[in-house]
């Protein structure tokens, strides 16, 4: 046991050294991504498609922790439901929950349009793979498509065909595709038809947007291409059944480009992946348990699962229904505090509360000593991820909170020196 | 193998041969009967009652909503499942009433000679009285010639309705077959009823109990984790057999449909895990770094254990669930008792003493079902002294 206890306090003063040199990094960028750390992130994502396409559904698993068969109590959506979401603390989604009956549409895109298609972050649109009237489907959303083009450009969209687990496994790929084919050639029908009608509008807007009055009126007759670029959408599709882990894949590309500081959050996971020598780390959302982050060391880049995310996310969040069955607690509540789970001589790994609104799982080589002192580790450096939880602190004092993370990190290893 | 132990055995097999001489005459015994072959389970009932999805839900881990593209059987599917015991599930088609059919006469000791149990399956959304009908003919024919016979009801497909309703069908259906069989006379049929669903987990519950009928020494296995939940201040404990998520033992206390649940869904979490990040090969190169300074030791001796543990602590109530796997196909799951996380070393050591007792209760029925587990009582008293 002593002979573990020594190897253990090894382990984590190296490992506090590289952190602390992790931290001074960070500190070199200093007050500058600080403050970027700090601002308040508001997006605007609309749900949108046909009325019993499930859009309700799958908020309610991904955001309210609903199961999947208990959506079918919901009732259909009646004009627009607004929610606000806040993930992460620093970012919130005000999701526009979109009622999909006809009426409600035609209403979206006359009298409320400006309304609802301005300042969009984020369209999703859900496509009904069981749906009767395909074509109906389609029109409807070139309309939601030349609308969003017309008011808020620069938005994400991301389709997804839904329902999937109505279609036989094997055929699954075959009708995705087909649908994919089809998708696309209707959204690019769309930006052309948005061209080509209301090249004015189109124009001014293209104006006003970007405010070079000379550089409008000299290149943009010449080059229609330049145009032609402009109106193309960042489109992705999805297959997705609330049924299986594919919700998880999806709203975790979603939720991935919204994220702020994503570049900070990834530096500072693989400094931490590094230094306790783990191959590979998650960072988990803590209601909705999708995947904001992740790093794989080079043995982690192997695993040959390239769904694990989505199936960490999944069985998780199944997990927590589990729990809150188990217990009598309700669903949206924090559930498990602490996971570990050594395989032998194969892997170990554990999952644990991180910050106040992550989770962090991180798998790693096997052997006690390893594992006890990584388990130390992150423990410590949890400060290092403080921003994570939001706005509250203010730029000079988040500078503080990184040195002190340092001082707090070899306070931690002369501790440990100390102890045996 | 202490003189202790010998002795024990010795006295075993001479128990054995005196029980073995005075039951000599009589029907086989249940125990030397599954000896010759794996047991077997059989599933019947009415075509479209929900067979071959049980099948595919508890034995071939099928997602239950996937059970809706499954073709109806024409033939018996015969299964073969190699677990902690090799047992053999057949799936008959409901089209083919084996006791009434001009074209084919079924050679009955071959379906029926070493069967472990006949699950009859009835449809509880459907109009039962049929499936009730062919039931009872069914165990009028197995009373006449195959008596030892469980028969295990599962009224199946009771997700949705609600507990009432429940209730009144399965005690219309217990009626219906009781005044039947009483009516012919015979008295204390081996019939027992299960409310089913593939949609919870109702369905491994009862496969649960199924399969204990057919453990040989269940008794001595259910003694162990009771010492276990006793010494180590565990709530529950469950032995799973891991492939089927059926608890093949329990302790003695009360059963829990909820703890069973938690449970068997930790050992899915558990399963899961061990797939995505244990089923690849680890490159040499890794193994080299982590077998190079500091630590100086092959990877297996800085590891405290060669089998899978876990554990997990609720927000709640700090109630902890723990996870040992026992061997390849068995693991211990436990809830423990509040605040009891702090102990694990010492609950570690305990459990490590009761696995061991497991593995050589199993090694010790295997091959001959009738000796006693001498061994593995005297190392689980050792455990208790721990």
């Amino acid at each position: 046991m002593s002979d573990h206890e020594t190897t253990t306090t090894g382990t984590s003063s190296t490992a506090s050294a590289s952190a602390a040199a992790a931290a001074g990094d960070a500190g070199v960028g200093g007050a500058a991504m600080a403050a970027q750390l700090k601002k308040v992130k508001k997006q605007k994502v609309l749900l949108m498609g046909k009325s019993g396409s499930g859009k309700s559904s799958m908020r309610s698993i991904i955001f309210s922790n609903y199961l999947a068969r208990d959506t079918r109590r919901l009732g259909a959506t009646i004009d627009i439901d607004l929610s606000h979401v806040k993930f992460l603390g620093n970012l919130t989604l005000n999701l526009w929950d979109c009622g999909g009956q006809e009426a409600f549409m035609e209403n979206y895109l006359s009298q409320q349009r400006a309304h609802v298609f301005s300042n969009v972050g984020v369209l999703i649109y859900v496509f009904d793979i069981e749906s009767r009237d395909v074509e109906r489907d389609l029109a409807t959303y070139v309309n939601i498509i030349s609308a969003l083009v017309q008011y808020s450009r620069e938005a994400k969209v991301f389709v997804l065909i839904h329902k999937m687990d109505l279609i036989q496994p094997l055929k699954r790929e075959e009708v995705f595709d087909h649908r994919v084919d089809v998708v696309r050639r209707k959204t690019a029908e769309a930006v052309a038809i948005v061209r080509k009608q209301k090249p004015e509008q189109q124009l001014q807007h293209y104006h006003q947007q970007h405010y070079h009055p000379q550089q409008f009126a000299t290149s943009s007759p010449m080059t229609p291409g330049a145009l032609i670029r402009d109106v193309d959408i960042d489109m992705q599709l999805f297959a997705t059944s609330i049924w299986d882990q594919s919700l998880y894949k999806a709203w975790a590309s979603i939720i991935h480009d919204l994220v702020p500081n994503l570049s900070v959050i990834e530096t500072q996971l693989a400094s931490l992946g590094v230094a306790i020598d783990a191959d590979e780390i998650l960072l988990f959302e803590r209601t909705s348990f999708l995947v904001v982050s992740k790093w794989s060391g080079p043995e982690g880049e192997r695993n040959p699962y390239g769904d694990r995310f989505e199936r960490m996310s999944n069985i998780l969040k199944s997990w927590k229904h589990t729990c809150s069955k188990f217990t009598g607690t309700p669903r949206n509540a924090e559930q498990f505090s602490d996971f570990e789970y050594k395989m032998g001589s194969n892997f170990s790994m554990f999952v644990t509360k991180f910050t106040t609104n992550t989770y962090i799982l991180v798998c790693m080589p096997p052997g006690e000593a390893r594992f006890n002192s990584a388990r130390l580790n992150v423990a410590a450096a949890r400060p290092w991820f403080k921003f994570l939880d939001g706005p509250a602190v203010a730029t000079s004092s988040s500078s503080q909170a990184m040195a002190s993370v340092g001082g707090g990190m070899g306070g931690y290893g002369s501790e440990s020196n100390a102890g045996p | 193998m202490s003189p202790a132990v010998l002795s024990l055995q010795r006295i075993d097999e001479q128990n054995r041969q005196r029980l073995q001489k005075k039951d000599g005459a009589k029907a086989p015994d249940p125990t030397t009967a599954q000896t010759k072959g794996k047991p077997r389970l059989l599933l019947m009932g009415q075509r479209r009652s929900g067979k071959s999805s049980i099948s595919s839900v508890v034995f071939h881990k099928l997602p239950p909503s996937e059970t809706l593209f499954l073709e109806s059987t024409a033939r018996i599917q015969k299964d073969s499942l190699n677990s902690f015991m090799e047992f053999q599930v057949w799936d008959f088609p409901g089209q083919i009433d084996i006791f009434d059919n001009p074209n084919f006469t079924f050679d009955m000791d071959a379906i029926f000679g070493e069967i472990g149990a006949l699950i009859w399956v009835i449809d509880a959304q459907d109009d039962y009285l049929e499936a009730v009908a062919r039931l009872n003919t069914t165990i009028l024919h197995l009373q006449r010639g195959y008596p030892h016979i469980n028969i295990e009801v599962f009224i199946h497909k009771v997700d949705g309705l609600s507990d009432d309703y429940k209730l009144d069908i399965q005690r219309d259906v217990t009626i219906r077959i009781q005044d039947e069989l009483s009516d012919q006379g015979v008295e204390n049929a081996p019939v027992n009823f299960h409310l089913t669903s593939i949609y919870n987990h109702s369905i491994f519950e009862a496969f649960s109990k199924v399969i204990q009928k057919l453990i040989p020494r269940l008794g001595q296995l259910e003694a162990m984790l009771t010492n276990l939940c006793r010494t180590c201040r565990f709530e529950k404990a469950y032995l799973f057999d891991v492939n089927t998520k059926i608890y093949i033992a329990t302790d003695s206390t009360p059963e829990d449909m909820a703890s069973y649940e938690i449970c068997s869904d930790y050992v899915d979490v558990i399963i899961d895990f061990t797939e995505v990040y244990g089923s690849w090969q680890r490159t040499q190169q890794w193994r080299d770094r982590l077998e190079g300074e500091p630590w100086d030791q092959p990877l297996e001796d800085q590891v405290a254990c060669e089998w899978a543990e876990s554990g997990m602590v609720l927000s709640d109530a700090q109630r902890p669930i723990m996870l040992r796997e026992v061997d390849r196909f068995l693991a211990l799951v436990a809830i423990m008792k509040e605040g009891s996380y702090d102990k694990m070393p010492q609950i570690n050591m305990n459990v490590d003493v009761v696995v061991k007792g497991l593995t050589e209760f199993f090694e010790i029925t295997k091959p001959k079902e009738t000796r006693i587990n001498a061994q593995s009582i005297s190392s689980s008293a050792a455990g208790n002294q721990n």
